[in-house]
């Protein structure tokens, strides 16, 4: 009997890589990976050779060291003796902050602007696409520098408001717009925890009674779900709500001492409160409207990819419009929105890095501007801010992919 | 073994690159052109004119440098450069030479790898207010909002003097000149500070040169000067023995009017050898003989350049100060030509 050699068990021979199916593709990959292992190795070698020839060396020794400069506006405690590192978080915290606030706005602005440009008034829907137009197609560095000139040259200066002809005021007395900033009453606690200094504890507090109420009028709301199913009646949930967000707080609030500090006007500045500089209110207005300008046109995609239908079926069903709207094509189109919207927010992120345009102390400003200067270090300042900012890319991409996941059509 | 000749062969190409930057004079003279970086416009000191032609005290030090090297003061490419970019552009080879008053420091010249041929002014770095404020000293700047041009020495000494006089400030960086001028003008800060010359260049280009004051306090010492990259010492002689022949030309009271009779005249044995009518100084540099005498011919010696671009009868109207001769009672002290 003859027998006919099992081709399952035959052995690997070198020239199945190429020949075979199997491994071909793992194959090139191998080699595709090895090219850039390779570039990336040559690139490097190149990198260092250079600077040895021309005496350098990579060292992040300066992180440790001094940083000798002050900066405008820190989140966190900071003054000149303070090491590069300290100065470089400070950065990241402003770069952080202003991102932050931006992608707020920014999709207020958006979804705002995308709703009414399909709006059948027609004056309103083509205001809308004129601020799409206008704001999409002019760069944002060019709108930071405006509107930050037409606030330092608009505004009244400090000493516009200082003596018995001064030519402003301020707003109710509480607020101060001045080219260098908008000045609001700060909030502090006379009798919280850590005297009149104040402590982290106190606002802690403010927001674990926040989030306790969050939780309470969610239970009410599913509670008054399960009602309406049951018994088809929904009972009235308006004034239990309001009842369950405010009253916990004013009486935390009552008990801490809740007092404002209001801004004056002392020596060259306006003194006390909470300052908003003009560069922070410049920047972030600028990354807001420019970046609303394509959510709009995102969330306009997003809308006219529902089918009529689905309009029109809701609304045979009795549904009012903004019901039709926020029950029925709203959830359909931010699957169409959401992955667009990611690209925005890091666009608003990447741009903050402006920021140096109109002195905003950055992370770019900071490490990669005043910091590098000073030490000289370009190469291991720049690599950091490519660190941070691809960290931070990622970190939002990541995050909103979650969201992405719980928005989409759950097919089963 | 064949890989690692791979790599040897890189890290050799890798060196030849990094090689490549020595021979900056052979560079220069083989461009026809000087690469002179400036700053991107301080009146007085470097800013084009109506015309577009760069004028300027530090824009003649380039102008000398290219007379003495290339025998023609025009064959110069001026490079604009903020307090940021003014580094990279040197030791990246962009520009052979910066002559943008920058300050002269410890870690500038050690760290940074460059090196300073020699100081063209000597200044420190100062305050100014607008009038109407009544402040008298800079010690009574407690709370001010202060504009200040960004990668700067200026920033760490303000640092440093609202520090140890235990005041506080509101630092707004800017990235030049104008932009702080504008800042200033508008009230978005009460107080501008930079060195003192370039306050009062600034001073003389506004509208109302007479509302805003000089604080008297000098907060640091500013020797300003031209600087070359490291390691091509060639190169940085030709530049601080220009800089040195300007200076020992107003010393020796050689000008640009009768530079040419001192040197047929040859009384004098060091303005000859300046001159290059004898003792081939200039062969020396890998030059010509009348180097140095093409420059003070096209630029004036160091007084007549500094009297045409910022002196008293200029609208910047500084005084010679600690920048006369040493024999006037100043700082400027060149070697001999010998």
């Amino acid at each position: 009997m003859t027998t006919i050699p099992d081709p399952q068990g035959g052995t690997f021979r070198l020239s199945m890589l190429l020949n075979d199916t199997r491994y071909r593709s793992m194959t090139l990959q191998a080699i595709a990976a090895l090219i850039l292992a390779l570039a990336l190795f040559y690139l490097y070698s190149n990198l260092t050779a250079n600077l040895r020839a021309a005496g350098l060396n990579i060292s992040f020794d300066f992180l440790g060291a001094p940083a000798g400069y002050d900066i405008n506006q820190t989140l966190v405690d900071y003054n000149s003796q303070s090491s590069n590192l300290r100065a470089a978080i400070v950065g990241i915290l402003n770069t952080l902050l202003v991102a932050f606030l931006a992608c707020i706005t920014a999709t207020i602005f958006g979804v705002l602007a995308g709703v009414l440009r399909l709006s059948n008034n027609w004056l309103v829907s083509k205001l809308m696409a004129f601020y799409v137009e206008i704001f999409r197609n002019i760069p944002v560095l060019i709108w930071i520098i405006i509107i930050f000139t037409i606030m330092t040259a608009v505004m009244p200066g400090p000493r516009a408001f200082r003596g018995d002809a001064a030519t402003s005021s301020m707003l109710m007395d509480l607020f101060a717009f001045t080219n260098r900033g908008v000045y609001i009453p700060g909030p502090y606690f006379t009798r919280g925890i850590g005297g009149e200094e104040g402590s982290v504890v106190n606002w802690l507090l403010v927001i674990g009674v926040l989030v306790a109420s969050y939780f309470s009028a969610r239970f009410m709301t599913n509670r008054a779900n399960a009602i309406q199913a049951d018994t088809g009646i929904r009972p009235n949930t308006l004034w239990t709500n309001l009842a369950i967000w405010f009253v916990p707080l004013i009486v935390l609030l009552f008990i801490l001492g809740l007092s404002w500090d209001i801004p004056a006007l002392k020596g060259f500045n306006f003194q006390g409160g909470i300052k908003i500089g003009g560069p922070l209110i410049a920047l972030w207005f600028a990354l807001s409207i420019y970046t609303g300008a394509f959510i709009a046109e995102n969330v306009r995609a997003g809308i006219q990819a529902v089918s009529k239908g689905q309009t029109e079926a809701a609304s045979a069903l009795g549904l009012r419009g903004n019901r039709v709207m926020s029950l029925v094509v709203l959830p359909q189109a931010l699957r169409v929105i959401i992955p667009p919207l990611i690209s925005q927010y890091l666009n608003i992120t990447k741009n903050s890095s402006l920021a140096i345009a109109v002195g905003y102390a950055d992370i770019t400003a900071t490490l990669g501007g005043i910091t590098l200067n000073q030490t000289g270090r370009a190469i291991e300042c720049v690599l950091l801010l490519m660190l941070f900012y691809l960290v931070i890319s990622l970190l939002i991409s990541a995050g909103m992919n979650v969201y992405n996941n719980a928005m989409k059509l759950k097919e089963r | 073994m064949k890989k690692s000749v791979f790599f040897g062969a890189m890290t050799a190409a890798g060196l030849a690159a990094g090689a490549a930057a020595a021979g900056t004079l052979d560079d220069v003279k083989e461009r026809g052109k000087l690469n002179c970086g400036v700053t991107t416009g301080l009146i007085g000191f470097a800013a084009p004119d109506a015309n577009g032609e760069w004028k300027g005290f530090d824009v003649s030090v380039c102008r000398a440098v290219a007379a003495a090297a290339l025998g023609d003061a025009t064959a110069v490419e001026f490079v604009p450069t903020t307090g940021k970019t003014r580094f990279t552009a040197l030791a990246s080879g962009e520009i052979d030479m910066l002559a943008r008053n920058t300050t002269w420091t410890f870690s500038r010249d050690v760290d940074l790898k460059f090196d300073f041929v020699g100081v063209n002014y000597y200044d420190g770095q100062g305050f100014m207010v607008p009038k109407e404020l009544g402040v008298s000293s800079a010690k009574e700047l407690d709370g001010a909002t202060v504009c200040i041009q960004t990668g700067t020495t200026t920033e760490l000494n303000l640092a440093d003097f609202f520090r140890s006089n235990n005041i506080s400030y509101e630092p707004v960086p800017i990235e030049t000149n104008a932009e702080a001028q504008q800042q200033y003008l508008a009230g978005a800060c009460d107080v501008y500070t930079t060195d003192a010359s370039g306050l009062a260049a600034t001073r003389a280009a506004f509208e109302n040169p007479g509302d805003h004051v000089l604080l008297p306090e000098i907060i640091s010492k500013e020797p300003l000067g031209p600087l070359v990259r490291h390691g091509d010492n060639d190169w940085g002689d030709v530049v601080r023995w220009t800089l040195n022949a300007l200076i020992t030309a107003e010393e020796l009271g050689v000008t640009s009017a009768n530079v040419g009779e001192m040197a047929s005249a040859g009384n004098n044995p060091e303005v000859s050898r300046l001159l290059g009518s004898e003792g081939g100084l200039g062969a020396m540099l890998g030059l010509d003989a009348d180097a140095f005498k093409r420059a003070i011919e096209t630029q004036g010696n160091y007084g007549e350049i500094f009297a045409k671009n910022i002196g008293e009868d200029t609208p910047i109207g500084l005084a010679r100060g600690l920048n006369a001769q040493w024999t006037e009672g100043g700082l400027l002290y060149s070697p001999p030509f010998r």
